[in-house]
């Protein structure tokens, strides 16, 4: 492998395994010899270090520049709430009111002030934290302060923090909506994990076109697999998806997340399974 | 004084429209007079966020002393409050019974906001 390669997981739902998925593929890529940094940018409820369990030995918050207005220099002109797309600063009654929460930190309304009276002030919404999983394994992810809405940028700063490594594994969040496009943004492949049920296709075929709208390379994984099911199968065979691997619907897997442990080092068989995925998806990617 | 009833359409006997932020239309009154005068809300409808401070800003652009809607969030509350305007709440009937009930004395001030915000 040459160039670095950035690949992200990601589902149009969430409980389809994408962090199980995502984790172990972090460590097959790391025992496999590629130095590694595995980032979840699953911000609203981050849970891989459930399964990594990494020594964090760093952490930033993370924050937003929000609008403070100086009334004794503000002269009620209005400029501010007409600019502002989020409604986030709203001038009534010779007042000027801002809502940080809503605040997307664009620095429109200081630029249209006319007479200076608002200057930017950060607002923390989130923090940063990296760590090692050891061997060849760094860790990275972003948690988003409760009652928080605003996750992109806190994403990105996850990004842009563990960037660096010849291979990174970002965990998107489940769904289909700014987050996930922050998260998966600019990257060279995307894993989509589905399950063969017909939600799990359906949402599936959501975020094929997401993915696709983006202009990403992009495969399947069909997690919690029988022989029998077959529509993730027929949808990704009609719509020329390729599927890189179908995990089994195994009970052991499912013992194994449930004691936090995964199946990628508590169950047989798996460690050659997800050290031959991530060959492909390098051999796809590369592409 | 003059007030602002959501409402649901564009005349007295229209029912009033519990959502303040999402409320079509508001029906300016002068109790004195009982002149009327609709006020558009309807480019508030659709816009993703901050749709009850955008309405309370264009409420407080007609200079009413109050309000009466049904249900008030907090950053609509807040908004209200910085204009100077107090809220009534209302929960069903037509613009008219409820302006009745206004002016009889009928209708409780709300001390805050009633619903939480879809933010909050
Ligand atoms: S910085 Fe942008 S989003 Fe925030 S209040 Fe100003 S104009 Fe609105
Ligand atoms: S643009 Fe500046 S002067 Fe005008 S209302 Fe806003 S803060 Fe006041």
């Amino acid at each position: 492998m040459k160039q670095k390669l950035t690949i992200a997981v990601a589902s149009g739902k969430g409980g389809t395994g994408k962090t199980t998925v995502s984790a172990s593929l972090a460590c097959a890529a790391a025992d496999t010899g590629h130095k590694t940094a595995y980032m979840d940018c699953d911000v609203e409820e981050p849970n891989g270090h459930l399964f990594l369990k990494p020594t964090i030995n760093y952490r930033h918050m993370v924050g937003i520049p929000v609008p403070v207005v100086d009334q004794d220099k503000c002269t009620a002109c209005g400029l501010c709430g007409e600019i502002c797309q989020f409604s986030a600063i709203v001038c009534v009654n010779k007042n000027v009111l801002t809502f940080d929460k809503m605040c997307h930190g664009c620095g429109g309304c200081s630029l249209v002030c006319p007479t200076e009276a608002i200057t930017e002030h950060s607002r923390n919404f989130g923090v940063v934290e990296t760590g090692d999983c050891g061997n060849n394994l760094k860790f990275c992810h972003g948690k988003l302060d409760v009652g928080e809405i605003h996750s992109p940028p806190l994403i990105e700063a996850v990004r842009e923090t563990a960037q660096g490594e010849d291979l990174s594994i970002v965990d998107a969040s489940p769904g289909t909506s700014c987050p996930v496009v922050a998260a998966i943004k600019g990257v060279d492949y995307v894993l989509l994990v589905t399950e063969p049920t017909p939600f799990g296709v359906n949402d599936l075929e959501i975020a094929v076109d997401m993915v696709k709208e983006l202009g990403i390379p992009h495969g399947v994984v069909i997690n919690r697999s029988v022989p029998e099911h077959t529509l993730a199968r027929d949808f990704c065979r009609d719509n020329n998806i390729k599927i890189l691997v179908e995990i089994p619907d195994d009970r052991r897997v499912a013992e194994a997340y449930s004691k936090g442990e995964l199946p990628y080092k508590g169950v047989e068989g798996y460690r050659e399974l997800f050290k031959e995925l991530i060959d492909t998806i390098i051999e796809e990617a590369g592409r | 004084m003059k007030i602002a009833i959501t409402s649901v359409g564009q005349d007295l006997e229209s029912k009033i429209d519990a959502r303040f932020g999402r409320a079509k239309w508001f029906i300016v009154i002068d109790t004195e007079t009982n002149q009327h005068q609709v006020i558009s809300n309807e480019h508030n409808l659709n816009i993703s966020q901050g749709a009850g401070i955008q309405t309370a800003e264009n409420i407080s652009r007609h200079n009413v002393e109050a309000v009466i809607t049904g249900n008030c969030g907090p950053k609509a509350f807040t908004t209200l409050n910085s204009a100077g305007i107090k809220v009534y709440s209302a929960v069903d009937g037509t613009v008219a019974e409820v302006l009745e009930k206004f002016k009889n004395g009928k209708l409780k001030q709300a001390g805050g906001a009633n619903v939480e915000g879809h933010w909050a």
